[in-house]
């Protein structure tokens, strides 16, 4: 089932968050990494399978709007909890993949008592010095893929831009939309991707799902143990030939995963 | 016309296979290819042509900030103006500049700058960029789209501060100072002359004319290319009314004087060739940190930008494309003389940042297109050059009376 979208004011016309919808079951609010949602994103529609996706944008990425007050981490987990507040959800299940993990931790930690199911793909937000990370903001398009995917080739194919890059005009709007969502992204992740969530975590009271790509080359495997050790009610489930975009590439096995989380 | 002379104070001891063995000269360029000791004679070398292009007569003498990087190997002017502070006494010492956003408190600019404008007499120039997306986000960590508006906020505070007699409290997003109070004061009041170098974002344009600062292109492309940003800048001038002073823009350029054009390629085409293949050498992943630019700006460029980013294929331009495409000013004396004419027109520009010492030119060569130029193009410029604006002073330090001013130290 296709997902339909529409546009929500959020915080009293403070800002305009594109929300991306669908799916029958429980409520599930579904937080996107730095690069925002894919076209036909394929682990937003395996969720909207055994879920009510809600899946709002950012500002910053697409026509979401009103990035210019979100500066701070705070700032950013206020916003989302505006933009659940705007969506009538009660305590949804928060999924947040990568950055959007960190949003979604940062919310928990936040007011525990909101978030009672809580899932962390890949999450970003922790930093560990014998595990520095590569810097996602000095690379280039074309290396991407090779550390999001287990299967380069394959997620080459699915990061593809949608036109082609040699065509001048489409470039320089591609590369206009890139600077404004990695733009919104580095005030959460650049320069280190750690805004002091670790001291946080023990506030978080939510049973707590850690999925990770066996093969993540992004956010390596260590970083989901670090997340596991700090909260109170976590389980680890680690999935093979998998890299950080894991829900992308194995869905049915994160769906299989989040069954689990009750 | 006022010419600086600027120095870059590059790394000259870059390897043949620079390119080839490494990806970038700024951020992630390994400190093996420092050696201490040499550094300590090429500061001096590159202090002492300074020191030099004063007694040459040139009316500024510019440094700049840059952080992580082998092109220009200073990552606090201020300590350049101040060595140059005490042993000149007639040139402008232009700092061009501090990156005002990357000094916690920013009050430290306006405490330094002061103490510059005071030591020298009130030669100091001041210049605020935002700093290379290199030295200000993947250097110093500042985070990208957040940037300019701690750039604004610093600004804000650092003219406040010289501004103020008394001590007020400041309240900032990025900066609270319960009590600023700056010591000293600088002599220029309310400021000294302030510099912006802005690569073509109206923003820019508009912050300049706002305060009747001079804008200042720093590009190594050449004045052909860079006709269509000042043309941007002269339209945003005339819309705003204010008037189309030359002394409102600066252009740096590289130039290399001779007895000939063939000499002069024979001294200098080797030095130049190092400037480009491997001074400017920087990996595209570090050039331009995502937000860094606003996407106004980026809105209005982009499509001149990529253009401009095809056309910089440095490895493949020998030196007659250099010389003739003006990234470099080169030749005789008259042929030196006859582009700079064009340059000034072309760019209706009144500030020339002039590199003379490029890449890994030694000091002899250094000293002699220096010399050529300062006696056989410079005194023709100044006299024939935008004779209507002689008197313009607005936009020039104004140093204490001489016989009031310690002189340069011997």
């Amino acid at each position: 089932m296709p997902l339909s979208s529409r546009l929500i004011d959020v915080a009293g016309g403070r800002a305009k968050v594109r929300v991306y919808e669908g799916g029958d079951g429980p409520p599930l609010l579904f937080l996107h990494g730095a690069g925002g949602l894919m076209r036909d994103d394929p682990f937003l529609a395996a969720l909207a399978t055994r879920y009510r996706v809600h899946a709002p944008l950012l500002p910053g990425y697409e026509d979401s709007t009103g990035e210019e007050r979100l500066r701070t981490m705070l700032d950013i987990a206020l916003h989302a909890y505006d933009v659940s507040d705007a969506l009538g959800l009660a305590k949804p299940l928060v999924c947040g993949l990568s950055m959007g993990g960190m949003i979604a931790a940062e919310m928990a930690a936040l007011a525990p008592n909101e978030i009672e199911r809580l899932c962390l793909v890949a999450s970003a937000g922790l930093w560990l010095a014998q595990h520095p990370l590569p810097d996602l903001f000095a690379m280039l398009p074309q290396e991407l893929p090779g550390y999001l995917f287990h299967d380069v080739e394959r997620g080459s194919k699915l990061m593809a831009p949608g036109g082609d890059l040699n065509d001048i005009k489409f470039l320089a709007d591609f590369m206009v939309m890139n600077a404004r969502r990695l733009g919104m992204a580095g005030k959460m992740l650049f320069p280190i991707p750690d805004r002091g969530l670790s001291d946080r975590l023990y506030r978080i009271k939510a049973r707590t799902l850690i999925v990770w790509g066996e093969n993540d080359r992004l956010i390596p495997l260590p970083y989901a143990e670090a997340f596991r050790s700090a909260l109170a009610d976590a389980r680890v489930v680690t999935i093979p030939q998998a890299g950080h975009l894991v829900g992308h590439e194995k869905p049915d096995e994160v769906l299989r995963a989040l069954a689990t989380l009750n | 016309m006022k010419f600086t002379w600027f120095h870059l104070m590059p790394w000259p001891h870059l390897p043949d296979d620079f390119r080839e063995k490494y990806r970038s000269v700024w951020v992630d360029i390994p400190t093996t290819l420092y050696d201490a000791k040499r550094g300590h004679q090429i500061y001096h070398d590159y202090l002492d042509q300074l020191e030099f292009a004063e007694k040459m007569g040139f009316d500024a003498l510019g440094v700049n900030e840059h952080h992580a990087n082998a092109y220009g190997l200073m990552p606090s002017p201020n300590i350049m103006a101040a060595a140059l502070a005490r042993r000149t006494s007639k040139a402008a010492v232009m700092v061009l500049g501090d990156s005002i956003a990357l000094y916690n408190p920013p009050i430290r600019v306006a405490e330094e700058f002061a103490m510059l404008d005071v030591i020298t007499g009130g030669r100091l120039v001041a210049g605020f960029p935002v700093g290379t997306s290199m030295d200000t986000n993947y250097a110093y960590g500042q985070i990208p789209a957040l940037t300019r508006e701690k750039y604004a906020e610093a600004h804000e505070l650092i003219m406040k501060a010289w501004r103020e007699d008394e001590p007020f409290a400041f309240n900032g997003r990025y900066t609270q100072l319960r009590y600023v109070n700056c010591w000293p004061k600088p002599i220029q009041r309310p400021r000294p002359p302030i510099f912006i170098p802005g690569g073509g974002s109206l923003e820019t344009y508009d912050f300049c004319l706002e305060f009747d600062y001079t804008y200042c292109y720093l590009s190594y492309s050449g004045y052909l290319r860079a006709k269509q940003l000042m043309d941007g800048y002269w339209e945003r001038v005339a819309k705003s009314g204010k008037d189309d002073s030359p002394y409102r823009g600066g252009f740096a350029q590289v130039i290399c004087v001779a007895d000939t054009d063939a000499e002069a390629e024979r001294l200098y085409a080797p030095h130049v060739h190092y400037f480009y293949n491997r001074c400017l050498h920087v990996y595209p992943g570090f050039a331009d940190a995502p937000g860094y630019r606003t996407i106004k700006t980026l809105q209005a460029n982009m499509i001149t930008q990529l253009t401009q980013a095809q056309l910089r294929n440095y490895p493949t331009l020998t030196w007659k494309d250099l010389v003739d495409q003006g990234y470099v000013i080169a030749g005789s004396p008259q042929t030196v003389y006859d582009r700079m004419v064009d340059l000034a027109k072309t760019l209706r520009v009144g500030n020339i940042f002039a590199l003379f010492q490029v890449g890994d030119m030694p000091g002899d060569k250094v000293r002699h297109s220096t010399q050529l130029f300062a006696e056989k193009v410079m005194p023709r410029l100044k006299a024939e050059m935008f004779p209507e604006w002689r008197n313009e002073d607005r936009f020039w330090i104004k140093p204490m009376q001489d016989s009031e001013r310690r002189l340069a130290a011997e």
